[in-house]
């Protein structure tokens, strides 16, 4: 399990996760969005197309992240879900909280 | 430990495991089960879905709100794959709590909460969902479609 980070030129940082996101890392992605806030980003993409399974803690980390960069006046937007994580966010209503995109590319392409 | 059982025209098999209160072997203890119950048939969008969020956070729950993180406690988890489907237990040490007294976290007031999901999602995955009086252990169903 790791999380990968990247600045997209249009100055999306995109930050990948490759596995899971669970109780066991959720606090590694948190930091990652936390650090990039800290130096002025806005924008943030979480890329889940290297991602087999999200835990409800890993929706809760999620949710929080998604309204610290609302506060400090950026958004986060998510891609590349797969059905059965699809089925997580339909299920818990959390698809009616987050821009969600089929993958990072057309993800960027409207951020 | 996996135990073959024989009932009378179904062949089963339990797993029992003892999970320490240690959030970092849930993933650990899922895919143990996970593989074991593909090998005794359970269809493998059943195992690799259904049963790793329902147990994933049936384990994790056990841990942080019925044994409160004690690593002197641990948690009895039984499974056991037959003919119909699936049925898994998860038993804490803690005290137990009153299902019927957890709010829905779909609610919009509730809807940006960072908890309270886990118990909701087993709810919406498994087929069949008891709790025993005190409130400490879970039972939980998957049928086969």
């Amino acid at each position: 399990m790791s999380f990968t980070v990247r600045k997209d030129p249009k100055g999306v940082v995109v930050i990948g996760v490759d596995g899971q996101l669970i109780v066991g890392n959720r606090h590694e992605l948190k930091q990652k969005v936390v650090d990039a806030i800290e130096v002025g980003e806005r924008k943030v993409l979480i890329d889940f197309t290297n991602t087999g399974y999200i835990d409800s803690s890993g929706l809760g980390a999620l949710v929080s992240l998604s309204k610290k960069l609302r506060d400090a006046g950026g958004e986060l937007r998510l891609a590349g879900l797969n059905e059965d994580l699809r089925t997580l966010f339909e299920l818990t209503k959390l698809d009616t909280l987050f821009t969600i995109a089929d993958s990072a590319d057309a993800a960027l392409a409207s951020f | 430990m996996v135990v073959p059982q024989r009932g009378p025209g179904e062949r089963a098999v339990e797993i029992s495991l003892r999970v320490p209160t240690d959030l970092s072997v849930v993933e650990e203890a899922v895919d143990l089960v996970a593989r074991h119950c593909l090998a005794s048939g359970l269809p493998p969008h059943t195992a690799r879905f259904q049963l790793r969020v329902v147990l994933a956070e049936a384990l994790a729950n056990a841990i942080i709100y019925g044994n409160r993180m004690d690593p002197d406690k641990f948690v009895d988890v039984r499974v056991t794959v037959g003919r119909t489907g699936l049925t898994a237990r998860v038993c804490d040490q803690g005290e137990g709590f009153d299902p019927t007294d957890v709010p829905d976290p779909t609610e919009p007031d509730r809807l940006e909460r960072a908890d309270g999901r886990g118990l909701f999602l087993i709810r919406q995955l498994a087929d069949e969902v008891r709790f025993n009086e005190r409130g400490n252990t879970i039972c939980m169903v998957l049928r086969r479609a």
